[in-house]
Order: structure tokens, then C-alpha cells, then sequence
């Protein structure tokens, strides 16, 4: 593929730098710019393309492995976290063990954070975070809470750049997802398998797959596709307690043989003879736990999006989202958003074309798209230099990622996520966060993002306290957020400054960000007000 | 609604206002200030009317709270949860067919007084027995619908007449609640001791120089000084309320001590209009208890902090509405961890000085099975927006057609509330 090379654009080569590192990381860190020009600016993009290609130290590596329950299966986690709990009657024990099940949680934000604030493969992590938000899931419903680490870890972060297929169909199967949208109890009306709570069609997430995940609210479907595609997703659940673990082949066809439609043997029976063909969609370990249950399947025949999906079991799922992810309606959604995220609030509508039709001459490649993006004339153009105004949580990560402290306690940085209105894991609707400045600018954010900037800045924030010496409040999974806040609170007079940050070094590393006033004001400050003002100044608030 | 100015209002007219008056009245020009954000109709009614919403979120027990006491169908659906008649921790008569739970008897004063009353069967039509959707659809005042950005209360803020002030609208709670996001800003108080507790940034030299990085005209500077201004207005408030209750002791943590400031504000600041406070805990799947247990420990507090409000309110209460709502209420029958599960219809309490108190209005649709929703909740007959929409029609004074943008969908009225409010 010919890759045409970066434009001069508008933008002077000075800020090019910083600007990548703005859209593409999380913001600067001390040295990433010295490192960028030390490998070329095209040469760091394309390494971030391809995050094997860069590698994570070991230290980083051990840290995430140390997070125990970030790598164990949904099951796992539900027979390890939820089953001791169910077996207890309400009282001490019980409260107990529902604080214990929160280091699950903790371990998840953990992974996440520390990732984004010291990874080197930052483009992985900026992506991780947008398709979380994407296929948002809330921690605090139910059974999301065991599961949502593994969500990110399993179906999100392998995918992130690859085929928007195979991100699709991770998510599609994980027990987080079929839980959060109600789709485990979806379930064909009067078949077999139906009774108790899983009595009938529930819509829920078809609808979101099709509004918020693929097509998006204006990509032309109707409410008969809506309930087309709830039929066709009947029985896709995760594996519960008595139930078979893995399709039983002897009871799979016994099913068949009591449809009635002859076709429909055939196609299965000619299936049959393939030795075991690998789930579409991705790789699964052993155990994930997603679990199609063919007795509460509508095995019958559908019209989707106008094309006719013959009778069959997990398969018409497959080829729905295959539908799905092929469609100019979704590549159009996909590009918009991306670049709504790395480009403008109102993306350039040529830009967003181009980048459609990369992505459907590649049948969905995330990369080709991104590198459509990123080697565009838009996204060095001087007057989108600057003008994202950073969500809560790209602002506390930049910040932090600025100050270039070490952090062991993040709990400080989950609380100030809270505290400016975007907990993580905490959206509880499945459209996730807003991208727009619209959605975060407020007279109170402004109040507690600078307060969090004078914390930061002063080195008020216990980052270097070990996690398991915090005490656990009371938890409290309330709509206002799955992570509880920690609260962000002055310290008594006599203070334990935590390493506070070397204004200087922060200049150097982010300084070329700030206007001549602000640089004026920032060295006219007290020494110990400056690292501060940087944090808090108009230029930074923006990406 | 009436536009003559309160003889009362008129009296405690400030200078500032008088000025303001007379400045419009002489250039005939519609003013705005420099925290303007959005361009309202600039009157001078010096209104103080307020409404202050309570949201009780986690779905609470309405038939709990509001007792069908002489309904067999209630003790029969609920053997052990159910509040007695007569005895020890019996229901406190309210009209003689229901009555109040007896944790919330700190308000039984305000109901013989005549300033209490209920909607019952009230709530929203959508059938969502989801927490987040319910909360979501009365929050944004347009249920079964997702897409609307805003909450009802901001759009109530951005048809409120006058000048745009920095705390006209005050929100109780770390984060903005989804019912006041909008363009209109609002004001946030942290709950608890937190609120008046020092931010990083109440720092005079810390203030002063973020001052000058954002004295511009952007919406970041904007942003940043109409925080600033609603910030320096609540401290100064909330400070001296430190400085007089706290003595050196820590006061009480929870809804009855958040109450007691924000009645100090509304006391204090006569710009306040639209207040916000939520209370959860109200989720009780398991061990509901009846005399006494999880529903009962948590009405105590709030019953008593509305009561302490409202007198703390002084004068102000005669002009103050405050509701309490609730996402949905909960099934009829006990489940079989002695509690009760999702339900639809619940009942709405509305208190103040100018309610029509000392009765339970609304069409009681029963409890016998042919008349639960969905053969296990109670029935919604009032639309929980109506009682809402008499607020802001006879208490905010607002029109048809600004409560038309406020609650766009088709809205069918029982019509039983339209003496609730003295007008």
C-alpha cells in the first residue's frame, strides 16, 4: 500500500510533535517528545499502529500480570466472587464478601490506568478506552461488576485495532455485554427452553447493537429489524450452573430433527462433516463463558436489513453481525465517531468519507482506517491543532501522565473521574461518555478540574501509597457511579507533600503547549504555584 | 398567574434590582449580564418562588410509605412486611382510608397543618423496570425516549424569567445530576461536611492567578468566572452556617444535616429557584422490615431533615414547593427474602406553603388483582410530569408553551390535581 507522507499542513513542524502525542497518547510525557524526534514522527506512528511492535517493559508487564482477577475467565470470577456471596444470608459475612468481590474492580481500573498513564503502547490504550466507551458496559448493574475487567482485557483491548468484525463479535459473546443489555434471558417465546425469567423476546440489545455499535440511530433500520435481530440472537448467553458447558452435538441435532423444515438438516448435517470450525469472531479461551443455548433459540427463518437469513442456530447470529459490520451505514458511523475523537467535535465531512471508504475496500480494517486518518491533511491542519477539549478522564491522565510521577495509588485519579461526572466504568447508559466539549464544559468543572490540577500540581495526591493499606469505605454501587469517589480533600495543615512535581520538568515537558500569556503568568507564580497553573490552564484543558 | 408583584417582594426589593428596573425601564434594551449564557426573557419579576426536588433513588416503597391501611388485599399480599393498622407501630391515620408510615412522624405536623400532601398512583408511563432507564426518563422528562440530551429541570431553569444568576440553581451531590445537565449552568454543593470543606482551589493566591489565565470572553473563561462567582456566593454562605452550627463538634453526616445547609442557602440567597438532592438506599429487595428495619431506618432521616427544612426555610417555605419522587415503586406481594421487587406506580409527596395540604390526591387504582399493573404492581393514573406541570404552571408561573418545551411529549392529565397549589 502506498502511504502517502505526512503533509507539511499548517501546522509548524514545532507542534507536530505534541500534537500526535495529544490525539494519539494521552498527552506528553518527560521525554516523549526528545524520543519522537528521535525516531521520526511517521516512525513513531506507525509503531503505534502496530503495538507489537513496541515493547512493554517487564516491569509494566509484572505489574499487569500481578492483577490476579484482570486474567481469569467470567466463570472463574463468578464461582470465586458471586457464588460465596448468594450463599450467605444478609448480615456481616455477606457484607464481607461484597467487599471483597470489589477488588475486582479496583484490579480492572488498575489495569487501565496504569496502562494509560505509563504504557508505551499509548495509541492501544487511547483505542482501549474508545471502544470500552463505545460498547460501554456499567459496572454497577449486576453481574457486570465480576465482569468488566475481563471484558476490556478480553473482548476490547486484543481487537482494538484489528477488524471491526472480529471487536464486534468479542464483545457480542462476552457474558459483560449479554448481561448489561438483557440479551442472556432473550429468549424464543414457548420454545423448550423457555421459562422463569427467561420467558420471552427481549429486544434490548439489538436495538443497541444496531443504534449504538454498528449502523447507528439513523443507519436505516426499521423495528422490524430490530425484532428480527432479537429473534436471531435468542439463546446467546453465558454458560449458568446446570447448564451444559460447551453445544451438546447429539442434542444440537436433536433439535434440528424436530424442525420442520427439512433445509435446514441439510444444512446443518453438511456443516457437521467440517472438523471443528473456530468461533467466528475472534479466539476465546477456553471457558469465557459465552454459552448459546439451543433450546431457547428461534431457529426460524428472518428478514434482516432486507436480506433473508435461512434457518439456523448460532450461525444466523454470525451472519447478522457479519451484515452488520459489512455495512457503508456502519463504516460511516465508525469513521464519524473516530474522527469526532482524533480530529474536531464536527469532523470534516470529507475526511469522514475517505475514511468510510477505507474502511470498506478493507472490510473493516481498523488500522487502514486510523492510517487514512492519520496521514490525512485534516489531522495536521493548524485549526484542529488544540481544539478537543479533554474529557474528564483524558484530562487526569495527561495530567498525571505531565507530572510524570509514578503512581502505585489510583484511587486519587478514579475519584477525580467521579468527581468531574465520568466514573470509570461508570456510564450507565450503553451510549457511553460524550467526545464533545458541549457534553463537559461547566462552570463546576472548570471549579473541580483546577482544584484537581492545584492538588496534582502541589503533590497533595497519596499516588505513592500502597493500595492495600487504603481503607475501604462503605461501597455503594449508586447511579452516580460504579467507582467510588475518593474524596479530593485538602490534607490537615501539617501535610505529607507527596513528591511534589518539578515545575521545570513539566515545562519542558509540556510548555510548548501554552500561550505566551499563560507562560507569563505561570513564571510570574510563586514557585510552588506553578506546576498548578500549568496543569490548570486553558491550553492544557484541550487536546 | 398572577403578575402583580407580591406586596412582601416589593418590600425586600434591594437596591441592585431597583437599579436594574430602572435602567431597563429607561433604554427599553434587554440586558445581559456578564455570566449570560443563554438569552432568557429579561423581566423584572422579582419572583421567589422555588421548587426543590428530593429524588429518592432505588425505587421506594410507596405502599410503605403512603399505607392503603384499609385494603385487606395489602396485608393479605404482604404477611410480614406489611405496617399494622392498630398496636404498636401502627400507621398514623391520614384520611381515614390511608395512612403514614410512623418513621415518617416528624411530618404529621405538616399534613394537619394542611402543607403535606400525596399523589398517589402516580409515576411514569414507560414500563422499564430498569433503575437507570426509569431514573434516566423522569430525569430527562421524556420517558421512552433516549436521545434527549438535556434534564427537565435545566430547560425549567432556561424559562425562568430575570437575569441569569450563578446559583439560581443549586445541586446537592458531588456530580451534576442528569435532571439539571444543559446548557443553563448550575451550581453544585458537595453533600455532607464537604460542602463548605476548602477546595484546592479556595486559595486567595491560587484564585488570583487562574483568575488572569481565564479572563477572556471564550466559553472557558466563561465557564471558569460563572463558577468562580456561584463558588464565592455558596462559601460565604456555607461558612458562616459552619462557623454557627458545627462549634467544634462534627454535626450529623447524611440527608437531615445536607437539608438543614441547603435551607441556610435558600434562606440566605434569594436567587435560588431550583434546588436537587438525592437519597439512595431505597432498593429493598431483601429484609424491607416493617416496624422498624431497612425502609423505616431510612424514612426516619429523611421525614425528620424535610421537617427540620422546611422550619429552617422561615418565611421562605411560604413560597417554597418541595417534591419528593421516586423512579417507580415496588410490587405488592412480599417476595421471598421479606422483601419486595420492581414495581410501577408510587406515590409522590408535595410539601410547602403553597400546597393544598391534608390530602391524598390522585385516582387510587387498588390493590385487587384485576387492578395491578401487570397482575403485580400498583397502576399509574397520574402522570408523575401532571403534579410537575402544576408547579411550574401555578407556582413558577410559566406558560403553556414554555412547559410544552419543558415537557415536549403529548401528556394526558387526570385533572384530579388542579386545586393542589393555591394559586
Amino acid at each position: 500500500m502506498i502511504r502517502p507522507s505526512i503533509q507539511s499542513g499548517a501546522l509548524p513542524p514545532g507542534q507536530r510533535s505534541l500534537h500526535v502525542l495529544n490525539r494519539l497518547a494521552f498527552g506528553p510525557r518527560p521525554g516523549d517528545t526528545d524520543y519522537i524526534r528521535q525516531i521520526g514522527l511517521e516512525n513513531w506512528i506507525e509503531h503505534q499502529l502496530h503495538p507489537d511492535s513496541i515493547a512493554e517493559p517487564a516491569a509494566l508487564r509484572q505489574r499487569i500480570t500481578s492483577l490476579q482477577t484482570l486474567h481469569m475467565t467470567p466463570e472463574e470470577l463468578f464461582i470465586r466472587y458471586q457464588v460465596p456471596l448468594r450463599q450467605l444470608a444478609p448480615g456481616d459475612d455477606k457484607k464481607a464478601a461484597r467487599q471483597r468481590s470489589e477488588i475486582i474492580l479496583q484490579q480492572a481500573a488498575q489495569g487501565r490506568i496504569i496502562r494509560a498513564l505509563e504504557g508505551p503502547r499509548q495509541l492501544q490504550e487511547v483505542m482501549t478506552a474508545f471502544w470500552f466507551n463505545h460498547f460501554n458496559v456499567f459496572a454497577g448493574k449486576g453481574l457486570c461488576h465480576l465482569w468488566i475487567g475481563s471484558f476490556e482485557q478480553e473482548a476490547i483491548r486484543p481487537y482494538a485495532m484489528g477488524r471491526f468484525r472480529e471487536l464486534l463479535g468479542a464483545t457480542a459473546k462476552h457474558p459483560a455485554m449479554l448481561f448489561y443489555l438483557d440479551n442472556w434471558q432473550n429468549t424464543a417465546p414457548h420454545s423448550s427452553g423457555a421459562r422463569g425469567k427467561f420467558e420471552g423476546i427481549n429486544e434490548n440489545y439489538a436495538r443497541e447493537l444496531m443504534e449504538l455499535h454498528t449502523l447507528g440511530v439513523n443507519g436505516g433500520y426499521s423495528q422490524a429489524d430490530v425484532i428480527a435481530l432479537a429473534h436471531i440472537l435468542t439463546g446467546w448467553g453465558f454458560v449458568r450452573r446446570n447448564a451444559p458447558k460447551t453445544v451438546n452435538r447429539p442434542a444440537f441435532e436433536r433439535a434440528f430433527a424436530s424442525a420442520r423444515v427439512m433445509p435446514v438438516r441439510r444444512f446443518l448435517f453438511g456443516r457437521a462433516r467440517q472438523s471443528s470450525r473456530p468461533w467466528r469472531g475472534g479466539e476465546f479461551k477456553a471457558g469465557n463463558g459465552f454459552y448459546f443455548d439451543p433450546r431457547r433459540h428461534d431457529f426460524s427463518a428472518q428478514t434482516f436489513l432486507g436480506q433473508r437469513i435461512p434457518s439456523g442456530g448460532l450461525d444466523q447470529g454470525e451472519v447478522a453481525l457479519d451484515i452488520l459490520a459489512r455495512s457503508p451505514a456502519t463504516a460511516n458511523h465508525i469513521s464519524f465517531q473516530l474522527a469526532q475523537y482524533f480530529v474536531a467535535d464536527q469532523p470534516p465531512g470529507e475526511l469522514v468519507k475517505r475514511m468510510t471508504r477505507s474502511y470498506l475496500a478493507t472490510g473493516g480494517n481498523l488500522r487502514d482506517v486510523l492510517q487514512t486518518l492519520f496521514f490525512s491533511t485534516e489531522f495536521w491542519e493548524r485549526r484542529h491543532y488544540g481544539v478537543k477539549f479533554k474529557t474528564p478522564y483524558e484530562f487526569v491522565i495527561s495530567a498525571t501522565r505531565g507530572v510524570g510521577v509514578p503512581v502505585v495509588n489510583v484511587h486519587p485519579l478514579t475519584g477525580a473521574m467521579a468527581l468531574l461526572g465520568m466514573p470509570l466504568y461508570g456510564c450507565q447508559t450503553p451510549d457511553g461518555y460524550k467526545q464533545t466539549q458541549e457534553a463537559w464544559l461547566s462552570p463546576n468543572a472548570m471549579m473541580m478540574r483546577l482544584s484537581f490540577a492545584t492538588a496534582l500540581g502541589r503533590g497533595h495526591l497519596p499516588l505513592q501509597h500502597p493500595m492495600d493499606e487504603i481503607a475501604q469505605d462503605e461501597s455503594g454501587r449508586t447511579p452516580e457511579g460504579a467507582m467510588r469517589p475518593a474524596a479530593m480533600r485538602m490534607p490537615p495543615a501539617a501535610v505529607n507533600v507527596f513528591a511534589e512535581p518539578d515545575s521545570m520538568a513539566l515545562a519542558a515537558t509540556v510548555g510548548d503547549l501554552l500561550s505566551s500569556p499563560t507562560y507569563e503568568a505561570v513564571w510570574a507564580a510563586p514557585p510552588g504555584l506553578q506546576a498548578p497553573l500549568i496543569l490548570g490552564s486553558p491550553e492544557f484543558m484541550m487536546r | 398567574m398572577d403578575d402583580r408583584p407580591d406586596s412582601r417582594n416589593s418590600q425586600i426589593i434591594g437596591r441592585r434590582e431597583f437599579i436594574r428596573a430602572a435602567t431597563l425601564a429607561a433604554s427599553g434594551a434587554v440586558i445581559f449580564g456578564p455570566h449570560a449564557w443563554v438569552a432568557r426573557a429579561s423581566s423584572v419579576v422579582n419572583s421567589r418562588k422555588r421548587l426543590v426536588l428530593v429524588f429518592l433513588r432505588g425505587a421506594v416503597d410507596g405502599l410503605n410509605v403512603v399505607v392503603p391501611y384499609d385494603e385487606s388485599n395489602y396485608y393479605e399480599s404482604r404477611p410480614s412486611i406489611a405496617i399494622p393498622r392498630i398496636g404498636e407501630g401502627a400507621v398514623l391515620d391520614l384520611d381515614g382510608h390511608f395512612g403514614l408510615n410512623p418513621a415518617l412522624a416528624s411530618l404529621m405536623p405538616a399534613w394537619k397543618e394542611g402543607l403535606l400532601a400525596f399523589v398517589h398512583s402516580c409515576g411514569s408511563p414507560d414500563p422499564t423496570r430498569s433503575h437507570f432507564d426509569a431514573q434516566d426518563y423522569i430525569e430527562s422528562g421524556t420517558p421512552g425516549i433516549r436521545t434527549t440530551p438535556d434534564g427537565w429541570m435545566n430547560r425549567t431553569l432556561a424559562a425562568l424569567p430575570g437575569k441569569h444568576q450563578p446559583t439560581e440553581a443549586l445541586s446537592v451531590g458531588a456530580v451534576l445530576p442528569r435532571i439539571l445537565s444543559g446548557s443553563m449552568p448550575v451550581a453544585n454543593v458537595s453533600p455532607g461536611r464537604g460542602a463548605a470543606r476548602p477546595l484546592p482551589l479556595d486559595n486567595p493566591r491560587i484564585e488570583r492567578v487562574f483568575d488572569s489565565l481565564y479572563n477572556g470572553r471564550d466559553p472557558l473563561s466563561k465557564a471558569y468566572q460563572e463558577g468562580r462567582a456561584a463558588r464565592q456566593r455558596l462559601l460565604g454562605e456555607l461558612r458562616q452556617d459552619m462557623a454557627v452550627a458545627d462549634n467544634g463538634a462534627p454535626g450529623p453526616e447524611g440527608f437531615p444535616n445536607d437539608a438543614a445547609r441547603l435551607a441556610w442557602l435558600i434562606q440566605r440567597d434569594s436567587s435560588v429557584r431550583l434546588a436537587f438532592i438525592s437519597l439512595g438506599g431505597w432498593d429493598t429487595h431483601v429484609n424491607q422490615g416493617s416496624i422498624g428495619g431497612q425502609l423505616a431506618n431510612h424514612l426516619k432521616p429523611l421525614g425528620d431533615g424535610l421537617a427540620d427544612f422546611a422550619k429552617r426555610l422561615g418565611s421562605a417555605y411560604d413560597d417554597t414547593v418541595i417534591l419528593v419522587l421516586s423512579e417507580f415503586g415496588r410490587t405488592v406481594r412480599e417476595n421471598g427474602n421479606g422483601g419486595t421487587d420492581h414495581g410501577h406506580g408510587n406515590v409522590m409527596w408535595i410539601m410547602g406553603g403553597p400546597v393544598r395540604g391534608g390530602r391524598v390526591y390522585g385516582r387510587w387504582s387498588g390493590l385487587s388483582p384485576a387492578d395491578l399493573y401487570q397482575e403485580r404492581d400498583l397502576a399509574v393514573t397520574t402522570d408523575f410530569r401532571e403534579p410537575i406541570v402544576q408547579v411550574l404552571l401555578t407556582h413558577l408561573g410559566l406558560s403553556a408553551i414554555q412547559i410544552q418545551k419543558i415537557f415536549p411529549q403529548r401528556l394526558t392529565f387526570s385533572g384530579h390535581l388542579s386545586t393542589i397549589l393555591r394559586g
